[in-house]
Protein backbone atom coordinates (compact mmCIF):
# COMPACT_ATOMS: atom_id res chain seq x y z
CA UNK A 1 0.00 0.00 0.00
CA UNK A 2 1.35 3.36 -0.91
CA UNK A 3 1.87 6.05 1.65
CA UNK A 4 -1.14 7.80 0.23
CA UNK A 5 -3.39 4.86 0.86
CA UNK A 6 -5.59 6.91 3.13
CA UNK A 7 -8.42 7.76 0.84
CA UNK A 8 -10.71 4.85 0.36
CA UNK A 9 -11.85 5.93 -3.07
CA UNK A 10 -9.62 4.87 -5.88
CA UNK A 11 -10.98 5.77 -9.25
CA UNK A 12 -9.47 2.95 -11.22
CA UNK A 13 -12.39 2.40 -13.52
CA UNK A 14 -11.80 3.63 -17.00
CA UNK A 15 -14.71 4.56 -19.19
CA UNK A 16 -14.37 2.74 -22.44
CA UNK A 17 -16.92 4.06 -24.82
CA UNK A 18 -15.20 4.37 -28.12
CA UNK A 19 -13.19 7.45 -27.31
CA UNK A 20 -10.73 6.81 -30.11
CA UNK A 21 -13.34 6.95 -32.81
CA UNK A 22 -14.63 10.34 -31.82
CA UNK A 23 -13.51 13.08 -34.21
CA UNK A 24 -11.60 15.99 -32.81
CA UNK A 25 -13.50 19.24 -33.32
CA UNK A 26 -11.93 21.60 -35.79
CA UNK A 27 -11.47 24.25 -33.17
CA UNK A 28 -9.21 22.01 -31.10
CA UNK A 29 -6.75 21.18 -33.85
CA UNK A 30 -4.46 24.09 -33.25
CA UNK A 31 -3.65 22.68 -29.83
CA UNK A 32 0.06 22.79 -30.47
CA UNK A 33 0.04 26.51 -31.00
CA UNK A 34 2.38 26.13 -33.94
CA UNK A 35 5.57 26.41 -31.87
CA UNK A 36 7.90 23.61 -30.81
CA UNK A 37 7.67 23.47 -27.07
CA UNK A 38 7.88 20.60 -24.65
CA UNK A 39 4.49 19.33 -23.61
CA UNK A 40 3.93 19.12 -19.88
CA UNK A 41 0.42 17.75 -20.07
CA UNK A 42 -0.83 15.75 -22.98
CA UNK A 43 -4.51 15.23 -22.33
CA UNK A 44 -6.28 12.76 -24.57
CA UNK A 45 -10.03 12.29 -24.63
CA UNK A 46 -10.36 13.03 -20.94
CA UNK A 47 -13.87 12.72 -19.60
CA UNK A 48 -15.01 12.94 -16.00
CA UNK A 49 -18.02 11.48 -14.23
CA UNK A 50 -19.26 12.12 -10.73
CA UNK A 51 -21.42 9.08 -10.08
CA UNK A 52 -23.98 9.04 -12.84
CA UNK A 53 -23.37 12.63 -13.87
CA UNK A 54 -20.96 13.38 -16.64
CA UNK A 55 -19.13 16.56 -15.70
CA UNK A 56 -16.64 16.84 -18.51
CA UNK A 57 -16.70 15.58 -22.05
CA UNK A 58 -13.91 14.48 -24.36
CA UNK A 59 -11.20 16.95 -23.70
CA UNK A 60 -8.05 16.76 -25.77
CA UNK A 61 -5.35 19.38 -25.41
CA UNK A 62 -1.67 19.93 -24.78
CA UNK A 63 -0.27 22.19 -22.13
CA UNK A 64 3.27 23.38 -22.81
CA UNK A 65 6.18 24.17 -20.58
CA UNK A 66 6.76 27.68 -19.22
CA UNK A 67 3.53 29.06 -20.54
CA UNK A 68 0.53 30.40 -18.72
CA UNK A 69 -2.52 28.52 -19.90
CA UNK A 70 -5.86 29.99 -18.93
CA UNK A 71 -9.08 28.03 -18.68
CA UNK A 72 -12.16 30.20 -19.09
CA UNK A 73 -15.87 29.54 -19.37
CA UNK A 74 -19.22 30.04 -17.68
CA UNK A 75 -20.13 28.55 -14.29
CA UNK A 76 -20.58 24.80 -14.26
CA UNK A 77 -18.67 24.21 -17.50
CA UNK A 78 -16.17 21.91 -15.85
CA UNK A 79 -13.23 24.32 -15.50
CA UNK A 80 -12.52 23.35 -11.93
CA UNK A 81 -13.16 19.69 -12.62
CA UNK A 82 -10.63 19.91 -15.42
CA UNK A 83 -7.85 21.59 -13.46
CA UNK A 84 -8.41 19.45 -10.36
CA UNK A 85 -8.02 16.37 -12.52
CA UNK A 86 -4.51 17.49 -13.44
CA UNK A 87 -3.13 16.77 -9.96
CA UNK A 88 -5.69 14.23 -8.83
CA UNK A 89 -7.43 16.51 -6.35
CA UNK A 90 -10.73 14.99 -7.46
CA UNK A 91 -9.78 11.54 -6.21
CA UNK A 92 -11.35 12.14 -2.82
CA UNK A 93 -14.72 13.09 -4.30
CA UNK A 94 -17.12 10.15 -4.01
CA UNK A 95 -18.10 8.71 -7.36
CA UNK A 96 -15.30 10.40 -9.30
CA UNK A 97 -14.27 8.49 -12.44
CA UNK A 98 -12.01 9.61 -15.23
CA UNK A 99 -11.78 8.33 -18.77
CA UNK A 100 -9.19 8.84 -21.46
CA UNK A 101 -5.61 9.67 -20.61
CA UNK A 102 -3.79 12.44 -18.83
CA UNK A 103 -0.11 12.19 -19.67
CA UNK A 104 2.30 14.26 -17.61
CA UNK A 105 5.73 14.31 -19.27
CA UNK A 106 4.59 11.10 -20.90
CA UNK A 107 3.56 9.37 -17.67
CA UNK A 108 -0.06 8.42 -17.15
CA UNK A 109 -1.28 10.40 -14.13
CA UNK A 110 -3.96 7.83 -13.40
CA UNK A 111 -1.90 4.70 -13.95
CA UNK A 112 -2.02 2.10 -11.23
CA UNK A 113 1.59 2.61 -10.23
CA UNK A 114 1.28 6.40 -10.14
CA UNK A 115 1.50 7.72 -6.60
CA UNK A 116 -0.98 10.49 -5.98
CA UNK A 117 1.14 12.16 -3.32
CA UNK A 118 4.15 12.27 -5.65
CA UNK A 119 1.92 13.72 -8.37
CA UNK A 120 0.94 16.60 -6.12
CA UNK A 121 4.46 17.16 -4.95
CA UNK A 122 5.36 18.04 -8.55
CA UNK A 123 2.06 19.66 -9.49
CA UNK A 124 1.11 22.23 -6.88
CA UNK A 125 -2.24 23.91 -6.54
CA UNK A 126 -3.59 27.17 -5.20
CA UNK A 127 -7.28 27.39 -4.45
CA UNK A 128 -10.04 29.92 -4.88
CA UNK A 129 -10.30 30.62 -1.17
CA UNK A 130 -6.98 31.37 0.52
CA UNK A 131 -6.32 28.46 2.88
CA UNK A 132 -3.28 29.27 5.02
CA UNK A 133 -2.66 26.83 7.85
CA UNK A 134 -3.35 28.16 11.35
CA UNK A 135 0.37 28.57 11.91
CA UNK A 136 2.90 31.36 11.61
CA UNK A 137 3.78 32.86 8.23
CA UNK A 138 7.18 31.18 8.36
CA UNK A 139 5.73 27.80 9.32
CA UNK A 140 3.19 27.94 6.51
CA UNK A 141 5.96 28.15 3.94
CA UNK A 142 8.34 25.84 5.80
CA UNK A 143 5.73 23.18 6.47
CA UNK A 144 5.92 21.23 3.22
CA UNK A 145 9.74 21.40 2.85
CA UNK A 146 10.09 20.14 6.42
CA UNK A 147 7.72 17.26 5.81
CA UNK A 148 9.37 16.39 2.52
CA UNK A 149 12.82 16.23 4.07
CA UNK A 150 14.16 19.47 2.54
CA UNK A 151 15.44 20.71 5.85
CA UNK A 152 18.80 22.17 4.94
CA UNK A 153 18.80 25.87 4.18
CA UNK A 154 15.21 26.15 5.28
CA UNK A 155 15.41 29.86 6.11
CA UNK A 156 16.79 30.67 2.67
CA UNK A 157 14.17 28.49 1.03
CA UNK A 158 11.37 30.26 2.87
CA UNK A 159 12.77 33.67 1.98
CA UNK A 160 13.17 32.70 -1.67
CA UNK A 161 9.60 31.41 -1.87
CA UNK A 162 8.22 34.53 -0.21
CA UNK A 163 10.27 36.74 -2.56
CA UNK A 164 9.07 34.90 -5.63
CA UNK A 165 5.52 35.26 -4.42
CA UNK A 166 6.12 39.02 -4.07
CA UNK A 167 5.16 39.12 -0.42
CA UNK A 168 8.57 39.13 1.27
CA UNK A 169 8.73 42.87 1.84
CA UNK A 170 5.35 42.86 3.52
CA UNK A 171 6.03 40.01 5.93
CA UNK A 172 9.81 39.91 6.49
CA UNK A 173 9.49 41.67 9.85
CA UNK A 174 6.76 39.45 11.18
CA UNK A 175 7.51 35.94 9.99
CA UNK A 176 6.41 34.58 13.38
CA UNK A 177 3.01 36.25 13.23
CA UNK A 178 -0.02 34.16 12.46
CA UNK A 179 -0.77 33.70 8.78
CA UNK A 180 -4.39 34.35 9.63
CA UNK A 181 -3.53 37.96 10.51
CA UNK A 182 -2.76 38.70 6.85
CA UNK A 183 -5.25 40.25 4.44
CA UNK A 184 -6.98 38.05 1.87
CA UNK A 185 -4.64 39.08 -0.93
CA UNK A 186 -1.58 38.53 1.25
CA UNK A 187 -2.91 35.16 2.35
CA UNK A 188 -3.31 34.13 -1.28
CA UNK A 189 0.25 35.17 -2.12
CA UNK A 190 1.39 33.28 0.98
CA UNK A 191 -0.40 30.21 -0.38
CA UNK A 192 1.47 30.67 -3.67
CA UNK A 193 4.73 30.99 -1.73
CA UNK A 194 3.82 27.84 0.16
CA UNK A 195 3.31 26.02 -3.14
CA UNK A 196 6.55 27.15 -4.76
CA UNK A 197 8.59 26.46 -1.62
CA UNK A 198 8.73 22.79 -2.65
CA UNK A 199 9.81 23.77 -6.18
CA UNK A 200 7.04 22.12 -8.12
CA UNK A 201 7.11 21.70 -11.87
CA UNK A 202 3.58 22.96 -12.46
CA UNK A 203 1.39 25.43 -10.59
CA UNK A 204 -2.35 25.00 -10.91
CA UNK A 205 -4.34 28.09 -9.89
CA UNK A 206 -8.06 27.56 -9.43
CA UNK A 207 -9.62 31.04 -9.61
CA UNK A 208 -6.88 32.42 -7.37
CA UNK A 209 -8.12 36.01 -7.49
CA UNK A 210 -11.87 35.59 -7.44
CA UNK A 211 -12.09 36.32 -3.71
CA UNK A 212 -9.75 39.30 -3.90
CA UNK A 213 -10.12 43.01 -4.54
CA UNK A 214 -8.70 44.57 -7.75
CA UNK A 215 -5.44 45.71 -6.15
CA UNK A 216 -4.69 42.27 -4.75
CA UNK A 217 -5.73 40.76 -8.07
CA UNK A 218 -3.25 42.95 -9.93
CA UNK A 219 -0.50 41.81 -7.55
CA UNK A 220 -1.30 38.16 -8.28
CA UNK A 221 -1.35 38.80 -12.03
CA UNK A 222 2.04 40.55 -11.96
CA UNK A 223 3.36 37.62 -10.05
CA UNK A 224 2.28 35.19 -12.73
CA UNK A 225 4.32 36.94 -15.40
CA UNK A 226 7.43 36.36 -13.32
CA UNK A 227 6.58 32.85 -12.21
CA UNK A 228 6.10 31.46 -15.68
CA UNK A 229 9.83 31.59 -16.34
CA UNK A 230 10.29 28.94 -13.68
CA UNK A 231 7.01 27.07 -13.68
CA UNK A 232 4.31 25.94 -16.02
CA UNK A 233 1.10 27.61 -14.95
CA UNK A 234 -2.51 26.63 -15.53
CA UNK A 235 -5.05 29.13 -14.26
CA UNK A 236 -8.80 28.82 -14.11
CA UNK A 237 -10.56 32.16 -14.14
CA UNK A 238 -14.06 33.43 -14.66
CA UNK A 239 -12.56 36.81 -15.47
CA UNK A 240 -11.93 37.09 -19.22
CA UNK A 241 -9.83 40.24 -18.94
CA UNK A 242 -7.61 38.39 -16.52
CA UNK A 243 -7.13 35.57 -19.00
CA UNK A 244 -6.35 38.08 -21.74
CA UNK A 245 -3.79 39.82 -19.50
CA UNK A 246 -1.89 36.86 -18.11
CA UNK A 247 -2.26 33.88 -20.43
CA UNK A 248 -0.27 32.77 -23.45
CA UNK A 249 -2.83 30.14 -24.34
CA UNK A 250 -6.50 30.04 -23.52
CA UNK A 251 -8.92 27.15 -23.44
CA UNK A 252 -12.61 27.99 -23.57
CA UNK A 253 -14.95 25.48 -21.95
CA UNK A 254 -18.69 25.64 -22.25
CA UNK A 255 -21.80 23.74 -21.27
CA UNK A 256 -23.13 21.52 -23.98
CA UNK A 257 -26.75 22.61 -24.53
CA UNK A 258 -27.98 19.08 -25.16
CA UNK A 259 -26.64 17.07 -22.25
CA UNK A 260 -25.58 19.82 -19.80
CA UNK A 261 -22.00 18.54 -19.78
CA UNK A 262 -18.89 20.66 -19.70
CA UNK A 263 -16.96 20.51 -22.91
CA UNK A 264 -13.87 22.07 -24.46
CA UNK A 265 -14.96 24.38 -27.25
CA UNK A 266 -11.77 25.99 -28.38
CA UNK A 267 -8.12 26.12 -27.43
CA UNK A 268 -5.40 28.25 -28.87
CA UNK A 269 -3.21 31.32 -28.48
CA UNK A 270 -4.88 33.87 -26.24
CA UNK A 271 -4.76 36.51 -28.97
CA UNK A 272 -6.56 34.24 -31.36
CA UNK A 273 -9.19 33.22 -28.87
CA UNK A 274 -9.99 36.81 -27.99
CA UNK A 275 -9.70 38.46 -31.40
CA UNK A 276 -10.38 35.81 -33.98
CA UNK A 277 -12.06 32.77 -32.45
CA UNK A 278 -13.00 29.93 -34.75
CA UNK A 279 -16.13 28.89 -32.89
CA UNK A 280 -19.20 31.17 -32.67
CA UNK A 281 -19.73 30.10 -29.04
CA UNK A 282 -16.29 31.38 -28.13
CA UNK A 283 -16.97 34.63 -29.94
CA UNK A 284 -20.25 35.10 -28.10
CA UNK A 285 -18.59 34.45 -24.77
CA UNK A 286 -15.50 36.64 -25.15
CA UNK A 287 -17.54 39.52 -26.51
CA UNK A 288 -19.97 39.26 -23.61
CA UNK A 289 -22.89 38.17 -25.71
CA UNK A 290 -23.07 34.84 -23.95
CA UNK A 291 -26.60 33.98 -22.81
CA UNK B 1 -62.51 22.61 -7.59
CA UNK B 2 -62.80 23.82 -11.16
CA UNK B 3 -60.48 26.17 -12.89
CA UNK B 4 -63.15 28.81 -13.30
CA UNK B 5 -63.70 29.24 -9.55
CA UNK B 6 -60.49 30.53 -7.93
CA UNK B 7 -59.96 29.50 -4.34
CA UNK B 8 -61.02 32.22 -1.92
CA UNK B 9 -57.61 32.88 -0.37
CA UNK B 10 -56.16 33.80 -3.75
CA UNK B 11 -58.82 36.46 -4.33
CA UNK B 12 -57.52 39.99 -4.15
CA UNK B 13 -59.09 42.00 -1.40
CA UNK B 14 -59.12 39.09 1.07
CA UNK B 15 -57.62 41.53 3.55
CA UNK B 16 -57.43 45.28 3.72
CA UNK B 17 -53.77 46.32 3.11
CA UNK B 18 -54.38 49.65 4.83
CA UNK B 19 -55.52 48.11 8.14
CA UNK B 20 -53.18 48.59 11.18
CA UNK B 21 -50.13 46.25 11.29
CA UNK B 22 -51.20 44.19 14.27
CA UNK B 23 -51.56 40.42 14.52
CA UNK B 24 -54.88 39.30 13.18
CA UNK B 25 -56.65 36.08 12.24
CA UNK B 26 -54.79 32.90 13.14
CA UNK B 27 -51.50 34.77 13.52
CA UNK B 28 -52.66 35.60 17.04
CA UNK B 29 -53.03 31.89 17.82
CA UNK B 30 -49.71 30.98 16.20
CA UNK B 31 -47.97 33.66 18.21
CA UNK B 32 -49.46 32.31 21.42
CA UNK B 33 -48.19 28.81 20.58
CA UNK B 34 -44.79 30.22 19.70
CA UNK B 35 -44.59 32.09 23.01
CA UNK B 36 -45.62 28.97 24.92
CA UNK B 37 -42.93 26.84 23.27
CA UNK B 38 -40.20 29.40 23.81
CA UNK B 39 -41.32 29.73 27.44
CA UNK B 40 -41.10 25.95 27.88
CA UNK B 41 -37.64 25.87 26.34
CA UNK B 42 -36.44 28.65 28.63
CA UNK B 43 -37.94 26.96 31.68
CA UNK B 44 -36.31 23.65 30.79
CA UNK B 45 -32.92 25.31 30.49
CA UNK B 46 -33.42 26.89 33.89
CA UNK B 47 -34.35 23.51 35.38
CA UNK B 48 -31.15 22.00 33.96
CA UNK B 49 -29.00 24.79 35.37
CA UNK B 50 -30.87 24.62 38.67
CA UNK B 51 -30.20 20.89 38.96
CA UNK B 52 -26.47 21.53 38.54
CA UNK B 53 -26.50 24.40 41.03
CA UNK B 54 -28.49 22.44 43.62
CA UNK B 55 -26.21 19.40 43.39
CA UNK B 56 -23.08 21.55 43.62
CA UNK B 57 -24.40 23.61 46.52
CA UNK B 58 -25.46 20.47 48.39
CA UNK B 59 -22.07 18.84 47.92
CA UNK B 60 -20.23 22.01 48.97
CA UNK B 61 -22.44 22.58 52.04
CA UNK B 62 -22.17 19.03 53.31
CA UNK B 63 -18.63 18.41 52.21
CA UNK B 64 -16.98 21.65 53.29
CA UNK B 65 -17.25 20.66 56.95
CA UNK B 66 -15.20 17.51 56.36
CA UNK B 67 -12.53 19.32 54.38
CA UNK B 68 -9.22 20.04 56.05
CA UNK B 69 -5.58 19.62 55.18
CA UNK B 70 -5.41 16.31 57.00
CA UNK B 71 -8.49 15.14 55.09
CA UNK B 72 -6.52 15.60 51.90
CA UNK B 73 -3.15 14.23 52.97
CA UNK B 74 -4.00 11.44 55.46
CA UNK B 75 -5.17 7.93 54.71
CA UNK B 76 -8.38 6.62 56.26
CA UNK B 77 -7.87 4.93 59.66
CA UNK B 78 -6.69 1.37 59.22
CA UNK B 79 -9.57 -0.24 61.11
CA UNK B 80 -12.41 2.18 60.42
CA UNK B 81 -13.87 4.84 62.68
CA UNK B 82 -13.60 8.63 62.62
CA UNK B 83 -10.57 10.71 61.75
CA UNK B 84 -8.06 10.36 58.98
CA UNK B 85 -8.48 11.49 55.40
CA UNK B 86 -8.93 10.19 51.90
CA UNK B 87 -5.45 10.70 50.47
CA UNK B 88 -5.16 7.11 49.28
CA UNK B 89 -8.44 7.39 47.34
CA UNK B 90 -7.43 10.69 45.74
CA UNK B 91 -4.14 9.20 44.59
CA UNK B 92 -5.84 5.99 43.49
CA UNK B 93 -8.61 7.65 41.49
CA UNK B 94 -6.11 9.99 39.83
CA UNK B 95 -3.91 7.06 38.81
CA UNK B 96 -6.75 4.83 37.64
CA UNK B 97 -8.35 7.58 35.57
CA UNK B 98 -5.02 8.77 34.17
CA UNK B 99 -4.20 5.23 33.08
CA UNK B 100 -7.66 4.88 31.54
CA UNK B 101 -7.16 8.14 29.63
CA UNK B 102 -3.74 6.99 28.44
CA UNK B 103 -5.35 3.84 27.05
CA UNK B 104 -8.55 5.33 25.65
CA UNK B 105 -7.38 8.65 24.17
CA UNK B 106 -5.09 7.37 21.40
CA UNK B 107 -7.53 4.65 20.44
CA UNK B 108 -10.47 7.04 20.51
CA UNK B 109 -8.71 9.73 18.46
CA UNK B 110 -7.54 7.11 15.96
CA UNK B 111 -11.14 5.84 15.66
CA UNK B 112 -12.23 9.40 14.91
CA UNK B 113 -9.43 9.78 12.37
CA UNK B 114 -10.54 6.57 10.72
CA UNK B 115 -14.11 7.84 10.49
CA UNK B 116 -13.25 11.31 9.21
CA UNK B 117 -9.96 11.05 7.34
CA UNK B 118 -9.48 7.49 6.18
CA UNK B 119 -12.84 5.90 5.48
CA UNK B 120 -15.16 6.99 2.74
CA UNK B 121 -18.09 8.85 4.28
CA UNK B 122 -21.18 6.68 4.31
CA UNK B 123 -19.23 3.55 3.42
CA UNK B 124 -20.22 0.28 5.02
CA UNK B 125 -17.28 -0.04 7.43
CA UNK B 126 -17.63 3.60 8.49
CA UNK B 127 -21.34 3.16 9.22
CA UNK B 128 -20.67 -0.05 11.14
CA UNK B 129 -17.98 1.74 13.14
CA UNK B 130 -20.30 4.63 14.05
CA UNK B 131 -23.02 2.20 15.09
CA UNK B 132 -20.54 0.25 17.22
CA UNK B 133 -19.43 3.44 18.97
CA UNK B 134 -23.02 4.46 19.65
CA UNK B 135 -23.84 1.04 21.06
CA UNK B 136 -20.71 1.15 23.16
CA UNK B 137 -21.77 4.51 24.56
CA UNK B 138 -25.01 2.87 25.66
CA UNK B 139 -23.34 -0.09 27.37
CA UNK B 140 -24.42 -0.28 31.02
CA UNK B 141 -21.26 0.33 33.00
CA UNK B 142 -22.00 -2.57 35.33
CA UNK B 143 -21.86 -4.82 32.27
CA UNK B 144 -18.46 -3.39 31.39
CA UNK B 145 -17.37 -4.09 34.96
CA UNK B 146 -18.62 -7.66 34.78
CA UNK B 147 -16.83 -8.15 31.47
CA UNK B 148 -13.50 -6.97 32.88
CA UNK B 149 -14.16 -9.04 36.00
CA UNK B 150 -14.46 -12.17 33.87
CA UNK B 151 -11.61 -11.23 31.57
CA UNK B 152 -9.00 -9.92 34.01
CA UNK B 153 -9.92 -10.21 37.68
CA UNK B 154 -11.16 -13.78 37.73
CA UNK B 155 -8.21 -15.34 35.86
CA UNK B 156 -5.73 -13.31 37.93
CA UNK B 157 -7.57 -14.16 41.14
CA UNK B 158 -7.08 -10.56 42.20
CA UNK B 159 -8.80 -7.24 41.87
CA UNK B 160 -6.57 -4.49 40.58
CA UNK B 161 -6.47 -0.81 39.82
CA UNK B 162 -5.39 -1.63 36.30
CA UNK B 163 -8.55 -3.69 35.76
CA UNK B 164 -10.45 -0.58 36.84
CA UNK B 165 -8.51 1.48 34.31
CA UNK B 166 -9.43 -0.98 31.57
CA UNK B 167 -13.12 -0.74 32.42
CA UNK B 168 -13.01 3.05 32.55
CA UNK B 169 -11.12 3.11 29.23
CA UNK B 170 -13.95 1.13 27.62
CA UNK B 171 -16.42 3.68 28.98
CA UNK B 172 -14.32 6.63 27.79
CA UNK B 173 -13.47 5.31 24.34
CA UNK B 174 -16.78 6.01 22.54
CA UNK B 175 -17.10 9.42 24.21
CA UNK B 176 -13.64 10.45 23.02
CA UNK B 177 -14.10 8.96 19.56
CA UNK B 178 -17.45 10.58 18.92
CA UNK B 179 -16.51 14.02 20.24
CA UNK B 180 -13.20 13.96 18.33
CA UNK B 181 -15.08 12.98 15.21
CA UNK B 182 -17.40 15.96 15.55
CA UNK B 183 -14.44 18.29 15.99
CA UNK B 184 -12.49 16.85 13.05
CA UNK B 185 -15.53 17.39 10.86
CA UNK B 186 -15.35 21.11 11.64
CA UNK B 187 -11.76 21.41 10.37
CA UNK B 188 -12.18 23.32 7.08
CA UNK B 189 -11.89 21.29 3.91
CA UNK B 190 -9.54 23.95 2.55
CA UNK B 191 -6.83 22.88 4.98
CA UNK B 192 -6.96 19.30 3.74
CA UNK B 193 -6.89 20.50 0.13
CA UNK B 194 -3.93 22.69 1.01
CA UNK B 195 -1.92 19.88 2.55
CA UNK B 196 -2.85 17.46 -0.24
CA UNK B 197 -1.82 19.94 -2.93
CA UNK B 198 1.68 20.20 -1.47
CA UNK B 199 2.45 16.54 -2.00
CA UNK B 200 2.71 15.71 1.67
CA UNK B 201 1.12 12.46 2.72
CA UNK B 202 -2.06 12.46 4.77
CA UNK B 203 -0.57 11.15 7.97
CA UNK B 204 1.91 14.00 8.27
CA UNK B 205 -0.82 16.46 7.40
CA UNK B 206 -2.95 14.96 10.16
CA UNK B 207 -0.18 15.14 12.73
CA UNK B 208 1.02 18.64 11.94
CA UNK B 209 -1.99 20.54 10.61
CA UNK B 210 -5.31 18.81 11.15
CA UNK B 211 -4.88 17.50 14.72
CA UNK B 212 -3.31 20.74 16.00
CA UNK B 213 -6.24 22.66 14.53
CA UNK B 214 -8.72 20.32 16.18
CA UNK B 215 -6.75 19.98 19.41
CA UNK B 216 -8.99 22.22 21.50
CA UNK B 217 -12.14 20.29 20.78
CA UNK B 218 -10.44 16.92 21.16
CA UNK B 219 -9.04 17.97 24.51
CA UNK B 220 -12.44 19.18 25.68
CA UNK B 221 -14.04 15.89 24.66
CA UNK B 222 -11.32 13.95 26.45
CA UNK B 223 -11.75 15.99 29.62
CA UNK B 224 -15.49 15.36 29.55
CA UNK B 225 -14.80 11.66 29.19
CA UNK B 226 -12.35 11.82 32.11
CA UNK B 227 -14.95 13.60 34.22
CA UNK B 228 -17.49 10.96 33.36
CA UNK B 229 -15.10 8.09 34.14
CA UNK B 230 -13.76 9.59 37.37
CA UNK B 231 -17.12 9.20 39.10
CA UNK B 232 -17.96 5.80 37.61
CA UNK B 233 -18.77 3.47 40.49
CA UNK B 234 -20.39 0.28 39.27
CA UNK B 235 -17.42 -1.32 37.50
CA UNK B 236 -15.01 -0.35 40.28
CA UNK B 237 -17.24 -2.02 42.88
CA UNK B 238 -16.79 -5.28 41.00
CA UNK B 239 -13.14 -5.11 40.06
CA UNK B 240 -11.43 -2.58 42.30
CA UNK B 241 -13.53 -2.53 45.47
CA UNK B 242 -11.76 -4.65 48.10
CA UNK B 243 -8.90 -2.33 48.93
CA UNK B 244 -6.99 -1.66 52.10
CA UNK B 245 -6.97 1.99 53.20
CA UNK B 246 -3.27 2.66 52.67
CA UNK B 247 -1.93 4.78 49.81
CA UNK B 248 -0.45 2.83 46.92
CA UNK B 249 0.80 3.74 43.47
CA UNK B 250 0.96 0.12 42.36
CA UNK B 251 -1.92 -0.36 39.90
CA UNK B 252 -1.24 -4.05 39.33
CA UNK B 253 -1.96 -7.07 41.46
CA UNK B 254 -4.20 -5.61 44.13
CA UNK B 255 -7.15 -3.30 44.56
CA UNK B 256 -6.37 0.41 44.70
CA UNK B 257 -8.40 2.78 46.89
CA UNK B 258 -10.61 5.12 44.87
CA UNK B 259 -13.12 7.85 45.59
CA UNK B 260 -16.35 6.38 44.13
CA UNK B 261 -16.05 3.09 46.04
CA UNK B 262 -14.96 5.00 49.14
CA UNK B 263 -18.13 7.10 48.94
CA UNK B 264 -20.22 3.98 48.41
CA UNK B 265 -18.80 2.07 51.36
CA UNK B 266 -18.84 5.14 53.59
CA UNK B 267 -22.52 5.73 52.95
CA UNK B 268 -23.28 2.03 53.48
CA UNK B 269 -21.43 1.83 56.78
CA UNK B 270 -23.10 2.32 60.17
CA UNK B 271 -20.53 4.88 61.28
CA UNK B 272 -22.02 8.42 61.25
CA UNK B 273 -18.56 10.00 60.79
CA UNK B 274 -18.20 8.01 57.58
CA UNK B 275 -21.17 9.87 56.15
CA UNK B 276 -19.39 13.19 56.53
CA UNK B 277 -16.34 11.62 54.89
CA UNK B 278 -18.53 10.59 51.94
CA UNK B 279 -19.65 14.19 51.39
CA UNK B 280 -16.10 15.41 51.71
CA UNK B 281 -14.93 12.85 49.18
CA UNK B 282 -17.72 13.89 46.79
CA UNK B 283 -16.57 17.50 47.06
CA UNK B 284 -12.98 16.49 46.37
CA UNK B 285 -14.09 14.51 43.33
CA UNK B 286 -15.98 17.51 41.96
CA UNK B 287 -12.98 19.74 42.61
CA UNK B 288 -10.61 17.30 40.87
CA UNK B 289 -12.79 17.30 37.78
CA UNK B 290 -12.95 21.09 37.83
CA UNK B 291 -9.17 21.36 38.17
CA UNK B 292 -8.63 18.96 35.27
CA UNK B 293 -11.03 20.98 33.18
CA UNK B 294 -9.42 24.34 33.91
CA UNK B 295 -5.93 22.90 33.54
CA UNK B 296 -6.74 21.52 30.10
CA UNK B 297 -8.13 24.84 29.00
CA UNK B 298 -5.03 26.70 30.16
CA UNK B 299 -2.82 24.25 28.28
CA UNK B 300 -4.99 24.71 25.23
CA UNK B 301 -4.79 28.50 25.39
CA UNK B 302 -1.00 28.28 25.59
CA UNK B 303 -0.71 25.94 22.63
CA UNK B 304 -3.03 28.14 20.60
CA UNK B 305 -0.94 31.19 21.41
CA UNK B 306 2.13 29.27 20.24
CA UNK B 307 0.36 28.35 17.01
CA UNK B 308 -0.44 32.00 16.44
CA UNK B 309 -4.20 31.64 16.53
Amino acid sequence: MSSSGGDAIRPRVRIQDGSASRPVPAAQRNDNGGTRRAAVFDIRDMSVHYGENRALDWTTLRIDRNLVTAVIGPSGCGKSTFIRSLNRMNDSIPGFRIGGQVLYHGHDLYARQTNRVEVRRRIGMVFQKPNPFPKSIYDNVAWAPRNLGMKSGLDERVERALRHAAIWDEVKDRLRASALSLSGGQQQRLCIARSIAVEPDVLLLDEPASALDPVATAAIEDLMHNLKHRYTIVIVTHNMQQAARVADRTAFFSLDERDRTGTLVEYGDTDTIFTNPADPRTRDYVTGRFG
Amino acid sequence: MTSTAPSPELQPGAYDPTSPLVASGNLRRREAVSRAISGLATASSLVAVAALVIVTVAVVRHGAGALSLSFLVKDPPQFGGPGGGIASAIVGTSLIVAMAAIIATPVGVLCALYLVEFSAPGSRPARAMRLALDLMQGLPTVVVGLFIFGLVVKPAQAESGFAGSLALAIIMLPLIARSSQEVLLTVPRGLRDGTDALGVDRWRAIMTVILPTALGGILTGTILAVARAAGETAPLLLIDGAFTPGTTVQLFGHAVPNIPVLIFTAVESADPSAFARAWGAALVLLALILIANVGARVLLARSRARMGL
